[in-house]
């Protein structure tokens, strides 16, 4: 496996009227050939704004893109002119958002957008087009893709609408499809409906991906590593096993913690995490989880409110060294049993 | 955090015989008119078509299901924020749905309802005292307005506000704590009644937690019951008792929690638990889905026979013709409407 896709120490902010909002502080991940990463962190932990980041799509003003580096097949995307970028977005790179009706042109007909980027960066014409979009949509399990191309969005459920946008997405065989929380609005039986449509044609399009979503669950079942945001940075990052199985971040524990299960009676008190999520508009000196953090509190670190923990290797871990973590303190040496 | 573990057993002692909520062949039609200057009935969305359900005093009784499946329109129904088309709601002993006036005035103040979102659930006028204090006015509750202040900041400590912020208006709390405010507002006239209408579903995960140990804090202190509306089935698993799963206006099973989550019988609620992710890798790669395909079909044109017909991967012969397979206690205290579970 080769690495098709490298951040290194990416920041975004955004200069607004109330001031600056400090969204991704730091950001560095790679991310291998075929390869699931899925993004998990609660609302305003920079998900979002990190991967549109990499895609050149940071409206600015107010974004800025404060620096770092995406390398991709040996390019760096945020140095490349806005022609350049549009090229390689749809063609090389694809992404899918939440609602797919901000996406989708509501006045053109599902075959007229689907056909646009084929003929773009393919070069179709008009009917090696549309039967190409019609096998697309049949694919993704459009009943009567033919004749539905001529259907304009509202004419689609919503679980239709997000199926036509992977058709999109992966019209013209992307490397990487970035997808952000493309299941959230859905029901959990459309929801899983997708899933396995999605983890079917990765496979088959041997594609990289990343997956954004606020739901622990879902990326367990479809994400190779994860990586767990708060307040704009990496928290922690491994193989979902070493995440979900073995976390040693104070947040991640926290987070699966007060997650009550499906498989099994729930008659313990959920552990919660006091306080709320941080507030953007403060660049936090120290670690962002820090006004909430037990172990903080339990250990005294006064560190963690001025130093900010480095991204570094698991201390005494068994795996290959990419289970890294952000925080001052190792919660298996010794405070886990205490807290 | 916590250590303190407590069990569904030690925290509810539930006496099965005192009732408090009888709801029978319930239903909500919305008509669906055509027409500018004479407006005429076209037809009916069904959205709550014949349900019938209790729940125990102290107890929280789950509504689960897809989105339009009806939830919502129950909880207000059962409320009389909506009138039934038909059917009947007994609250404590009392016929709801054909009472009036100032006799309904009395009864709401036993039944309250919390929302989903709390952002546009508060009035951003007002500050969090006269929101919580709101109700107290309208039932002329304390005319001493010191003694009202001081039940407002008890009531806020209860839901574990700070008291000082009761002059702050609601852009100034977080999501969570906006919560807070409206469970707040629900407690003020001391219900027995509680419809959580998705409590938690606007709320990060990390805040989720604490509303639902709050809930059931104050379930404990207060002997509240709640009907308990939510698309998230792990934590229905977690903070109710029973649970009722709803399709297209009706109720398809319902019974005790954990036996409805480890013996589903119905084919739909075999197909939603399956559906659930679990946040686990190692449960997720062995886990084997039942995909129903298709979407839900409209209540305003419910299929003829079972409402599942149409997504349902066991249906035969029999699931096309009317009537439509009824409620039958299938297992103890375990209800289920399939022609295939008898
Ligand atoms: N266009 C914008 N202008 C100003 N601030 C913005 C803008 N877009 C995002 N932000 C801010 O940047 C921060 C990170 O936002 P981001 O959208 O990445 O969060 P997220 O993790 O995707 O959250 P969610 O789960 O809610 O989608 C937030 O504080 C957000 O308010
Ligand atoms: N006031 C109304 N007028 C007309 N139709 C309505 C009204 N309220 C709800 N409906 C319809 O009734 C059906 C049931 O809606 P309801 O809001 O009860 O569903 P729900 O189960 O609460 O869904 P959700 O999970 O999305 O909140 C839907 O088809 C909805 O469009
Ligand atoms: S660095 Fe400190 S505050 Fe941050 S998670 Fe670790 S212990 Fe907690
Ligand atoms: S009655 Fe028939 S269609 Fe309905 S759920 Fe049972 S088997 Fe399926
Ligand atoms: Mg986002
Ligand atoms: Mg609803």
């Amino acid at each position: 496996m080769s690495v098709l896709l490298d951040v290194k120490d990416l920041i975004v902010r955004f200069y607004t009227q109330e001031g600056t909002v400090y969204a991704v502080n730091g950001v560095s991940f790679e991310l291998e050939e075929g390869e699931t990463l899925g993004i998990v962190g609660e609302s305003g932990s920079g998900k979002s704004v990190s991967s549109l980041a990499l895609m050149g799509l940071i409206p600015s003003p107010p974004g800025k893109v404060e620096s770092g580096t995406v390398m991709f097949e040996g390019r760096d995307l945020l140095t490349l002119k806005p022609d350049q970028m549009r090229l390689i977005r749809g063609k090389e790179i694809a992404m899918i958002f939440q609602d797919p009706m901000t996406s989708l042109n509501p006045v053109l007909t599902i075959g007229t957008q689907i056909t646009e980027s084929l003929k773009l960066h393919e070069g179709m014409n008009t009917s090696q087009s549309r039967k190409r979009a019609a096998d697309l949509l049949d694919m993704v399990g459009i009943p009567d893709a033919y004749r539905r191309l001529d259907d304009y969005p509202h004419q689609f459920s919503g679980g239709m609408r997000q199926r036509v946008m992977i058709a999109m997405g992966l019209s013209c065989n992307p490397k990487l499809l970035i997808a952000d929380e493309p299941t959230t609005a859905l029901d959990v039986t459309i929801q899983a409906q997708i899933i396995e449509l999605v983890k079917q044609l990765k496979d088959e399009f041997n594609m990289a991906m990343i997956w954004i979503t606020h739901d622990l669950g879902v990326v367990a079942g479809i994400a190779d590593r994860i990586q767990v945001m708060y307040g704009g940075r990496i928290m922690e990052s491994g193989s979902s096993h070493e995440v979900f199985g073995d976390s040693r971040h104070p947040y991640t524990e926290g987070l699966l913690g007060s997650l009550p299960r499906l498989d099994s009676s729930g008659e313990e008190k959920l552990t919660q995490i006091e306080g709320s999520p941080p507030d953007m508009r403060n660049e936090p000196a120290g670690c962002p989880f820090a006004p909430r953090c037990d172990v903080r509190e339990y250990m005294n670190l006064e560190k963690c409110w001025d130093e900010r923990p480095p991204l570094e290797t698991v201390p005494a871990d068994g795996g290959d060294g990419t289970h890294v973590m952000s925080c001052w303190a190792d919660i298996r040496e010794g405070v886990a049993e205490n807290v | 955090m916590s250590s303190q573990v407590m069990t569904a057993e030690n925290r509810k002692s539930l006496d099965e015989n005192d009732v408090i909520l009888e709801v029978t062949d319930l239903k909500k039609h919305f008509p669906i008119s055509s027409g500018i200057v004479f407006q005429r009935q076209v037809g009916a969305v069904r959205a709550v078509d014949g349900i019938s359900f209790h729940v125990v005093r102290g107890e929280t009784l789950g509504l689960v299901g897809e989105s339009g499946c009806g939830k919502s329109t129950t909880g207000r129904t059962i409320l009389q924020l909506y009138r039934p088309t038909e059917g009947s709601v007994k609250f404590e002993g009392q016929e709801l749905s054909t009472m009036g006036g100032n006799d309904l005035r009395q009864m709401r103040r036993r039944m309250q309802i919390i929302f989903q979102d709390p952002f546009a659930s508060l009035n951003p006028r007002m500050t969090v005292g006269s929101i919580v204090s709101e109700p107290l006015q309208i039932h002329k509750i304390y005319s001493n307005k010191k003694e009202r202040q001081q039940y407002v900041e008890q009531l806020m400590e209860k839901v574990g506000l700070n008291p000082y912020f009761i002059n702050r208006y609601p852009h100034e709390f977080s999501g969570g704590q906006r919560q807070r405010i409206g469970i707040a507002r629900a407690l003020a006239l001391e219900p027995s009644f509680i419809v959580a209408d998705e409590p938690i579903s606007a709320l990060d995960v990390s805040i989720q937690a604490q509303v639902v140990n709050l809930m059931e804090e104050l379930q404990d202190e207060l002997n509240l019951t709640y009907l308990f509306i939510a698309h998230d089935l792990s934590m229905v698993r977690h903070i109710c008792d029973r649970v009722a799963v709803m399709y297209l206006g009706k109720i398809v099973e319902l019974g005790p929690v954990d036996e409805v989550y480890d013996n589903p019988q119905h084919p739909y609620t075999q197909a939603l638990l399956s559906a659930v992710p679990v946040p686990d890798p190692m449960v997720e790669e062995n886990r084997q889905r039942i995909i129903i395909s298709g979407d839900l079909p409209s209540p305003a044109n419910p299929p003829t026979g079972c409402n599942f017909n149409t997504r349902c991967p066991v249906r035969f012969d029999l699931c096309f013709e009317e009537p439509d397979p009824p409620l039958i206690e299938a297992r103890p205290d375990h209800y289920v409407s399939c022609h295939r579970v008898t």
